[in-house]
């Protein structure tokens, strides 16, 4: 009789609202062995592992921790029998030092070189290189996500859930990770990653899941599945094809930046010295790893926010796509014909004719394929998809001279993906200059014409290459 | 092609109407039998807030659309303060400086305005309001003061204004009473009919309530403040709004519409500045403005609602001997229920926020 799987989900169901997350998602990690939960972004992974996790409750299924079903109330409670997770968006304490964000949440008295000893102890055992001493807010990304998965590990952690582990580090130090990460099945413990990147859960896995739409559509060894047998089971029948790209035809720099710099919110340099040209009719990709300051970068491209240093020269008609379009780019509540007049709205005089704007949203609706609400409901009704269609139709609808791109299929589905890049690629085509950043750096490539490369709040120009764009993300040339 | 635009939703007005109509029976209903538990007679007090409200010609024109007069103004002040997201609890305090700026303007320089006195009173009280607003409006640009903490205290510091006033340079000439001199007729707002209490402020009121709902539905600047209201990120992100600038008109524009309130009072009813000349109309605004639902022409339904209750609640403790407190109750429960029922009406996301609604169900997974 073999060993009882480390950690299994049978059957889950979980919805939100008139939202259902999960509706028959089943999971099943053996001991030793390192796990990937694969699936498009939305189609529940993170839900799922939160109720791994014990932060979200399952309306139906069953949860069995080593064999024994487990009823698991709170995080704490995952953690008592052996479950911890990193977050995509880490849950340190920035202003506190490695081995105090370690030391948090534990019980009885807090003795400081014990707390730096166990820190260590744990690094060590699973071959990560964490400075105890070091204020985790100063450290650099990749140190932080070190420092999680040592938090989760000295609490008692032997089967560890990563979110998008892969999403904040450059190519070579993801493969450090995974390492790590395989040595510390080897030793007993079990690991699940999830991923939406299909190479990263070939590579990294030993099994693999798949989600699709709340549901376990396939679950296998990597070593027997091929990656076109797992594409299907992601996205189904529906093939993405990036857009067929006819070779970009340059024309005027339009955008023109020369040894910028910018602090972000919080007064942080971020761009240090960054110069960027774009011309009309082509596509400037942007790399980096997050928080090498390209957010401000485009900030500062799009008009958006003020370079402290150097000479910038933009467009009047420029558009921009911030990656939080629920944050940034809609006001949820307010209707779609109104979403539309935001742009320009801070430099609008006098009455607002609201029929010409109805009228105009119309117009870019059909234009942009927005599907799923008439101009007078809230953006809050349309989809992910549909949301992020309206962004670009009114960013593109009035043929702006350049458009500034950020992140911009983050959460969508295929179908609206493919949607996304078509009409990028169109608007380079009619002569725009498009300046494309996004995390995924397959996505960059498959449209870029041009790439540069943000390292340390740096620029440089790279050749269209994965391997010297990866290197040039981690500042190595 | 849609033709409903610059109009309100049909529906959302009915949800609206609904809403307030059931809040405010549910409310007169708590109200029964919470005078029941106290053992008074609570028919007879009911029958007797009705006399002092809508019962007669003389209750309604001299009582209740008197007070609904400052409350619309103030209540106009505070809906339009939060939907531009600047919690204005100030409305009291600009007020009284509204009220006192009118009174030096009618008292002193009556003799050379002439016919121009009480023009002058109304517009420099609505800047007076404006500048006391502004002060918070300042300190929270300048130094990141929250206005909910400085609004507050402006109130207070306007109200001992006003105390000074009325025992210093303002006092009546005989030096004995705590509160100015008469106003002279040509500072005085005229009754809507002779014998009447009730004056052209009323009208004043109820047209700016439209003239403020035009102004937020069809206009640029409307447009920035409920953009800047709703999400501040995205009005300066994707609309490249100045929104430090746009809150700070709004807060400004609040300041006078509370403001023109203290000026209507004192030209309208009071014709004398003291303390006392407000009974915390720029309070009840905020009940006001949130059972509108933040809505300019909800405001003169509350204002009249609220108007009507405060005149009953005279009578009631008139006729009846139930202490007119109650009726503070009774108002509270219907901002209470009010912000529970929030809810379940459109356009509602503020109300929902100002009652700490549950959050969004978290995007993607």
């Amino acid at each position: 009789m073999s060993e009882p799987p480390a950690l299994s989900l049978e059957h889950i169901a979980r919805r939100f609202g008139s939202v259902e997350a999960l509706v028959d998602a089943s999971l099943s990690v053996r001991a030793g062995t390192v796990h990937a939960l694969l699936g498009e972004n939305g189609a529940g992974k993170t839900t799922l592992m939160r109720i791994a996790f014990g932060m979200l409750r399952p309306d139906a299924g069953v949860i069995r921790i080593a064999g024994e079903p487990v009823s698991l109330t709170s995080p704490a409670a995952a953690l008592a029998r052996g479950v911890g997770m990193v977050h995509q968006h880490f849950t340190f304490v920035p202003a506190m030092t490695v081995a105090e964000n370690v030391a948090l949440g534990g019980h009885g008295r807090y003795g400081r070189s014990e707390a730096r000893a166990h820190v260590e102890d744990v690094a060590r055992r699973v071959g990560l290189a964490v400075d105890p001493d070091a204020r985790a807010g100063d450290l650099p990304v990749g140190a932080q996500q070190r420092l999680e998965i040592v938090k989760a590990l000295a609490r008692g952690a032997r089967t560890l859930i990563l979110d998008e582990p892969t999403a904040v580090l450059a190519p070579p130090e993801g493969h450090e990770r995974r390492a790590a990460l395989r040595g510390f099945a080897e030793r007993g413990g079990s690991v699940v990653i999830i991923t939406h990147k299909l190479r990263e859960a070939l590579a990294a896995a030993d099994d693999v899941t798949v989600l699709r739409r709340g549901r376990t559509i396939f679950t296998g060894s990597t070593a027997t599945v091929g990656a076109d047998e797992l594409a299907r089971a992601m996205i189904g029948d529906a093939v993405y094809e990036p857009p067929r790209r006819t070779p970009s035809v340059p024309r005027d720099v339009v955008i023109e930046a020369v040894h910028l710099a910018a602090a972000d919110a919080r007064g942080a340099l971020r761009v240090r010295d960054a110069s960027v040209t774009a011309r009309g009719g082509e596509i400037l990709g942007v790399a980096g790893v997050e928080g090498a300051g390209q957010h401000e970068l485009l900030r500062m491209l799009a008009g958006r926010l003020k370079p402290s240093r150097g000479k910038l020269r933009i467009p009047e008609r420029i558009g921009f796509v911030p990656e939080d379009r629920h944050r940034d780019a809609l006001v949820l509540d307010f209707t779609l014909y109104e979403n539309l007049a935001l742009r320009g709205a801070g430099r609008a005089r006098g009455r607002i004719r609201w029929p010409a704007v109805v009228e105009r949203t119309h117009q870019v609706m059909a234009q942009f394929d927005v599907r799923g609400a008439s101009p007078n409901e809230q953006a809050a009704a349309l989809s992910g998809g549909n949301q992020q269609k309206l962004v670009l139709a009114r960013e593109l609808g009035d043929l702006p001279t350049a458009v500034i791109v950020e992140n911009p299929t983050r959460g969508l589905d295929i179908a609206a993906t493919a949607a996304i890049h078509r009409q990028l690629v169109a608007a380079r085509d009619a002569g725009a200059a498009v300046v494309l950043y996004s995390s995924d750096l397959d996505e960059v490539l498959s449209l870029a014409d041009r790439m540069i490369v943000m390292y340390q709040g740096s620029t440089r120009e790279v050749a269209l290459n994965r391997d010297a764009i990866g290197r040039a993300m981690l500042g190595a040339s | 092609m849609q033709t409903d635009l610059g109009r309100p939703r049909a529906t959302s007005v009915l949800v609206s109407a609904a809403v307030t109509v059931g809040v405010s029976g549910a409310a007169l209903l708590a109200l029964w039998v919470a005078l029941r538990l106290a053992g008074l007679d609570a028919t007879r007090a009911l029958a007797a807030l009705w006399e002092g409200s809508v019962g007669s010609t003389y209750a309604l024109t001299s009582s209740m659309l008197v007070r609904a007069t400052p409350l619309i103004f103030t209540g106009l002040a505070v809906a339009l303060a939060f939907r531009a997201g600047v919690w204005n609890i100030g409305a009291e305090g600009q007020l009284l400086a509204g009220a006192a700026v009118a009174a030096v303007v009618g008292l002193w320089w009556e003799p050379g305005l002439g016919v121009a006195t009480l023009p002058t009173a109304l517009l420099l009280g609505a800047a007076a309001g404006a500048l006391w607003a502004g002060i918070a409006a300042w300190l929270r640009t300048r130094f990141g003061v929250l206005e909910v903490i400085s609004t507050i205290m402006l109130n207070f510091i306007a109200l001992y204004g006003v105390g000074y006033l009325v025992r210093g340079p303002l006092q009546e000439p005989t030096h004995v009473y705590p509160q100015s001199a008469p106003l002279p007729d040509l500072a005085r707002l005229p009754a809507i009919a002779p014998g009447m209490r009730l004056h052209w402020g009323f009208v004043l009121a109820v047209l700016t309530a439209p003239a403020l709902w035009w102004m937020l539905r069809a206009t640029a600047m409307g447009f920035r403040i409920r953009a800047a209201g709703q999400n501040a990120d995205a009005a300066r992100v994707a609309g490249q709004i100045d929104t430090a600038r746009t809150t700070q008109h709004a807060f400004l524009l609040s300041g006078a519409l509370a403001g023109l309130a203290g000026a209507v009072e004192l030209t309208g009813v009071t014709f004398a500045l003291y303390e006392n000349i407000s009974p915390g109309y720029g309070y009840t605004a905020i009940a006001v403005a949130l059972l509108a639902g933040l809505d300019p022409l909800g405001v003169v339904l509350a204002g009249l609602l609220f108007g009507g209750l405060e005149a009953g609640a005279l009578a009631m403790q008139r006729d009846a001997a139930v202490p007119a407190v109650v009726v503070s109750v009774v108002e509270a429960l219907l901002v209470l229920l009010v912000l529970a029922a929030a809810r379940w009406r459109s356009a509602s996301a503020l109300l929902t926020r100002i009652a700490g609604g549950a959050p969004r169900a978290e995007e993607g997974t």
